[in-house]
């Protein structure tokens, strides 16, 4: 369990988290999602305990990260931003630093040890220097890091940046498997990562939260939700048709490859509406789908409304 | 020692022990940076071009500016002389990746996030060198096989010398470990470590005690003499390994690595 308290971080005059409430329980992988700068590798940070909140509290487990620090950060494991790890070490002589410090020795250290190189498929570089590495292989043996004491609450910074499709699928899966009895945050910007690997996000922006709840939920806001998208040839007519019915609010045409979506008036359901219009007219449909909603669409919004305001700063 | 076992449900339905009686039976955290530490000392070689010019640099002082064989005396005076000016500049040039380099490449954040408490970092980074230093000077042991072949010197001086200077090194090394934690660039942290340290070994010299005096600050001149670490190690050096004098260098490690914990705490509320 991951919980925060009102926590705050100000620098100065400027406020980089204000009033940050989540609550992250074990079996819940939460998303977070904002614009760079936004406060989330700030909140992430006062979490783990190495900035110190302001204002509020964070708990990791029933552990305050102030005040019962070393139990703390014994329950979490942490990516940090940038996948940071001592670059003049082997990969091998890295873990071994990692799960000494974490007390992992002897064979329980050493089965943990092997367990993260194969699901991290570190095998082939483990006497290699870190400094040698690319970049998406730094990523997994800091990740490997942060796994090897298997803790139950997790927070990834970027887990998946540098890392070609295949890896961020594997990372997806690693993250989907642990999340069963884990508490997990994960900040991102690929928003196809949500989809894959969480089942929360919170949408944060100006160093406020300003949306959370399950992916559905969010898409439900978005403007697509219920929309209805098709691609047809000769459609001009039909499209004007659609916009004149009552249940529609708009039509409109993607100038570049011509693909027409309709959007509903209310959220209301269309799509009965736009293919028996369709069938109507005759138009011959090439692909015809119900959209769901899209995350980059509310991303947008939530995070367009938030720089409209005025700024934070007392 | 017992184990705890905990039924923690994950997944396999076997009992696990809590980390906490694993940390508890191999109370690591502190082990593991040190020896980390002290493996990137055999690994990189800032840390053998510190020992070899080190041990060269002695040799060839002692020889040529310390006039070891003019002077026609059996002792090792004239190596033990150059120790100070060696570790001035030696010393603040080992100790300025330490913290500095942590806080560029980003893994300050880890080291700080494990389960370790900073005190510990501290003292196991300042402990991992100060045993490196240990080992070059160490290696120094041919000279006094030198002496004791060409005469007979008194052994129990040249051992307090030894422990004078390691003493001192170890001073050094608490200063400039602490301004490492100051800044992101090893330059930096070499420069001001380097002046500081300057500052400290001539402080009762009349260098540092004439502008001073003549501020009028009589107090502040004494007060600043007493901290010479020239003058004690001087001290230790003529073989008499004084409580006061040991005391002293003991005190400036412990005020530094203090300073140094103070410093990297701070820095999290910042």
């Amino acid at each position: 369990m991951i919980q925060t308290e009102n926590l705050g971080k100000r620098y100065g005059r400027f406020d980089a988290v204000v009033g940050l409430n989540l609550k992250v329980a074990p079996g819940q992988v939460l998303a977070l999602l904002g614009p760079n700068g936004a406060g989330k590798t700030t909140s992430m940070r006062m979490i783990a305990g190495f900035l110190r909140p302001s204002s509020g509290r964070a708990v990791v487990c029933g552990h305050d990260v102030v005040r019962d620090p070393i139990a703390a950060r014994r329950a979490l494991g942490y990516l940090p931003e940038g996948a940071p790890s001592y670059g003049e070490l082997a990969v091998a002589e890295f873990l071994n630093f990692a799960a000494r410090v974490r007390g992992l020795t002897g064979i329980t250290g050493a089965r943990r040890m092997d367990e993260m190189v194969e699901r991290l498929q570190l095998q082939p570089v483990l006497a290699q220097t870190i400094e040698t590495l690319s970049k998406g292989f730094r990523r997994r043996v800091c990740l490997a890091q942060a796994l090897l004491h298997d803790p139950p609450a997790l927070i990834l910074d970027e887990p998946t940046d540098g890392l070609d499709p295949n890896q961020q699928r594997e990372v997806h899966a690693l993250i989907r498997g642990m999340a069963r009895d884990r508490a997990i945050i994960v900040s991102t910007h690929a928003l196809d990562e949500v989809r894959a690997a969480c089942n929360r996000v919170a949408i944060v922006a100006h160093g406020r939260l300003r949306v959370e709840g399950t992916p559905a939920e969010l898409e439900k806001r978005s403007r697509y939700h219920h929309a209805v998208s098709f691609r047809a040839p000769a459609s001009a007519l039909a499209c004007e048709l659609l916009a004149r019915q009552p249940e529609v609010e708009t039509v409109e045409v993607d100038p570049v490859d011509g693909r027409v979506t309709v959007f509903p008036r209310d959220g209301g359901e269309i799509f009965s509406i736009v293919v028996k219009l369709l069938e109507e007219q005759r138009v011959r449909v090439e692909e015809l789908q119900l959209e769901r909603g899209r995350l980059e669409d509310v991303f947008r919004q939530v995070t367009d409304e938030a720089s409209t305001e005025t700024p934070v700063a007392a | 020692m017992l184990f705890v076992f905990e039924n923690h449900d994950h997944g396999d339905g076997m009992p696990r022990m809590t980390s906490e009686a694993v940390v508890e039976k191999h109370g690591s955290p502190f082990r593991g940076v040190f020896l980390r530490e002290l493996h990137g000392y055999l690994i990189t070689p800032v840390a053998w071009l510190f020992a070899v010019i080190f041990l060269l640099s002695a040799g060839a002082f002692t020889f040529y500016l310390g006039a070891f064989f003019e002077r026609g005396q059996a002792d090792l005076d004239p190596f033990f002389r150059f120790h100070p000016w060696l570790y001035l500049v030696l010393v603040p040039a080992l100790a300025m990746r330490l913290w500095a380099e942590e806080r560029r490449s980003g893994t300050l954040e880890l080291l700080l996030t494990m389960p370790i408490r900073p005190w510990q970092a501290v003292v196991a980074k300042f402990l991992a060198a100060w045993l490196y230093i240990g080992c070059a000077l160490v290696l120094t042991f041919p000279m006094w096989l030198t002496v004791n072949y060409l005469g007979h010197p008194d052994n129990g001086v040249i051992l307090a010398s030894y422990i004078g200077s390691f003493l001192m090194a170890g001073a050094f090394l608490a200063i400039s470990e602490c301004l490492s934690v100051l800044t992101r660039s090893q330059v930096i942290a070499f420069i001001l470590a380097l002046a500081v340290c300057f500052l400290f070994l001539l402080a009762g010299d009349p260098l540092v005690q004439q502008p001073l005096l003549a501020l009028g600050s009589n107090r502040v001149a004494d007060a600043l003499a007493s901290l010479s670490l020239m003058a004690h190690f001087e001290a230790i050096a003529r073989g008499v390994l004084d409580f006061g004098d040991v005391t002293y260098f003991v005190l400036t490690i412990v005020f530094w690595l203090a300073a140094n914990v103070l410093i990297l705490d701070a820095r999290r509320g910042g």
